[in-house]
């Protein structure tokens, strides 16, 4: 699984958001994508997931352009994401978001309930117990049947996170997976990012907490107003002067 | 029995009605408020009486397969555009609809204009109405739980974040935009059965107003909660018609103000409708 950007832009009227960005994430990989606020990185994954058309250049899943499809074509190439402000279903249980995750890998199951078949019902068993498993994974399973909403922000993240997870994507988008967790909390998550990767499964995640984005990313893209300032291994981006001067300003 | 005989023509509007909710209902539950049920009611109702007036051979189980699938053909065209719009504006759009679809009636002299057909043989009995009713609820309740169930969930919940669970959002809308309008015809065609006539006036803006009050006083969250609407709202004139026959005065325009002020208690006091009117109970008396 590789994800290719070449040269995408996306304009809002008169404000490029993101401009001519290009770079690769591979599966195993987990890559971070950082900037200063209003970078365009939520836009970038937007562009990604389907819910916004980049105004020039192409994004490629395995050499295939996605970057017309509608957002659930994109899902069924399996690509999956969180979001920055939550977008949990608030009224359904933990574990109905995360069956609804699945929802890719279900097989329909309307008609064989209208006909009460047995096997309906297996399936229905087989969904329930992988939401459970799933958010195992996430240490909220003893919250499975709590409503959504009535979540603390962490365990929310978590289980959108399980949400994501359920559809056993080959590419998850994380957009500031930890945001409004304490230390613990985000370093759980930032082990299950890893073991998610070592999966085989590509990830790119846009995070904060710089020292956290050091220590779990493979590599890191940097962006400022839209342009990928900088590009590589965590190191490398870190003693970058184009990347201090963005984060530091420039020095007199 | 007696009960039944004296009440039959309330206990067949229950049902018929419990239909036309359920047909609301269908949209409601994927988070679209569209208003064209009358209007596919209308359609529903004109096509079952035009086959029983022109070939009366034909069995009445076809009948009512065509006043339901007439409809649910005309969804179609009319829910790809108008499930494009979101909240009120899909409102609008469908009430439009349903306003076409009347003035079409009105206009139409095959269809005797606005006097409407009469005569209808009444084909329609009290067991029909209430089989099409539980298969309606057997078929909706089936579908809760079902992964296009979920998925129905999901896109009331957030439609966004279901596109990019994979959730085809505007095939999942448009087959609930369907579903709703072939119950509408097909209510619409017992009807017409049942009454002797149709006329457009009896499609007007009002009718949908009524559903979408029973189907929200009975409750949106239970797939039957809209069935207990309709049987509420409809038993309760008579109720007030006995009262008033008994201490003597008429009920008249009271039975609309009346129905305003349940409508309004139900939504600031039971947000959930009356079927959660028992959970609300328990949780009182253990608190």
């Amino acid at each position: 699984m590789t994800l290719s950007l070449s040269g995408v832009s996306r304009a809002f009227g008169g404000v490029r958001a993101l401009d001519d960005a290009t770079f690769t994430v591979a599966a195993g990989e987990v890559h971070g994508l950082i900037g200063p606020n209003g970078a365009g990185k939520t836009t970038l994954l937007n562009l990604i997931s389907g819910l916004l058309q980049p105004t020039g250049g192409k994004i490629e899943l395995d050499g295939r352009r996605i970057d017309r499809l509608p957002p659930h074509r994109i899902a069924g190439l399996g690509v999956a994401r969180t979001y920055q402000n939550i977008r949990l279903f608030a009224g359904l249980s933990a574990a109905d978001n995360v069956i609804v995750g699945q929802h890719l890998r279900r097989r329909a199951s309307f008609w064989r309930r209208l006909l009460l078949l047995p096997s309906a019902r297996r399936e229905e068993a087989q969904a329930r117990a992988g939401a459970e498993a799933t958010l195992e994974r996430v240490g909220m399973r003893e919250r499975a049947r709590s409503p959504a909403f009535s979540l603390s922000y962490g365990e929310q993240r978590r289980i959108e996170i399980a949400r994501a997870l359920a559809a056993q994507p080959r590419l998850l988008l994380l957009d500031e997976p930890t945001a409004g967790m304490n230390p613990p909390e985000a370093a759980a998550v930032a082990r299950l990012v890893r073991e998610v990767a070592r999966e085989g499964r590509a990830v790119l995640l846009i995070e904060h907490n710089v020292r956290l984005v050091m220590e779990l990313c493979d590599r890191i893209t940097v962006l400022n107003f839209g342009k990928v300032i900088a590009r590589g291994t965590p190191l490398e981006v870190a003693n970058d002067p184009a990347v201090i001067a963005a984060y530091l300003g420039e020095g007199e | 029995m007696d009960l039944l005989l004296a009440y039959e023509g309330l206990f067949a509007f229950v049902g018929i009605n419990g239909l036309l909710a359920l047909s609301v209902y269908a949209t409601l539950s994927c988070g679209q408020l569209s208003l064209a049920n009358a209007g596919f009611m209308a359609i529903g109702a004109y096509t079952g009486a035009l086959i029983t007036l022109h070939s009366p051979g034909v069995p009445f189980l076809l009948v009512l397969l065509a006043a339901a699938a007439m409809p649910a053909v005309v969804a179609v065209p009319l829910g790809l555009p108008v499930l494009r719009l979101r909240g009120v504006f899909l409102a609008i759009a469908t009430v439009g609809f349903g306003e076409v679809v009347r003035l079409v009636f009105v206009n139409w002299d095959y269809t005797n204009g606005a006097l409407g057909l009469v005569a209808i043989p009444q084909r329609t009995k009290l067991w029909t109405i209430w089989l099409a009713l539980a298969v309606a609820l057997y078929l909706l309740g089936r579908l809760r739980g079902s992964r296009a169930g979920y998925a129905l969930e999901a896109i009331r919940e957030d439609e966004t974040a279901a596109s990019t669970m994979g959730i085809k959002t505007t095939a999942h809308k448009l087959l609930m935009l369907v579903l709703g309008a072939a119950l509408a015809g097909l209510a619409g065609g017992l009807e017409a059965h049942y009454t002797f006539m149709v006329a457009p006036g009896g499609y007007a803006f009002g009718r949908v107003v009524d559903m979408l009050v029973q189907a929200v006083v009975g409750g949106t969250a239970a797939f039957f909660g809209p069935v207990v609407g309709a049987a509420f709202l409809t038993v309760l004139p008579e109720l007030l018609r006995e009262a008033g026959a008994r201490l003597g005065f008429s009920p008249g325009p009271f039975r609309l103000f009346l129905n305003g002020a349940i409508l309004l208690a139900v939504i600031l006091y039971l947000p959930n409708g009356l079927v959660s009117l028992p959970r609300r109970l328990r949780r009182r008396r253990l608190a």
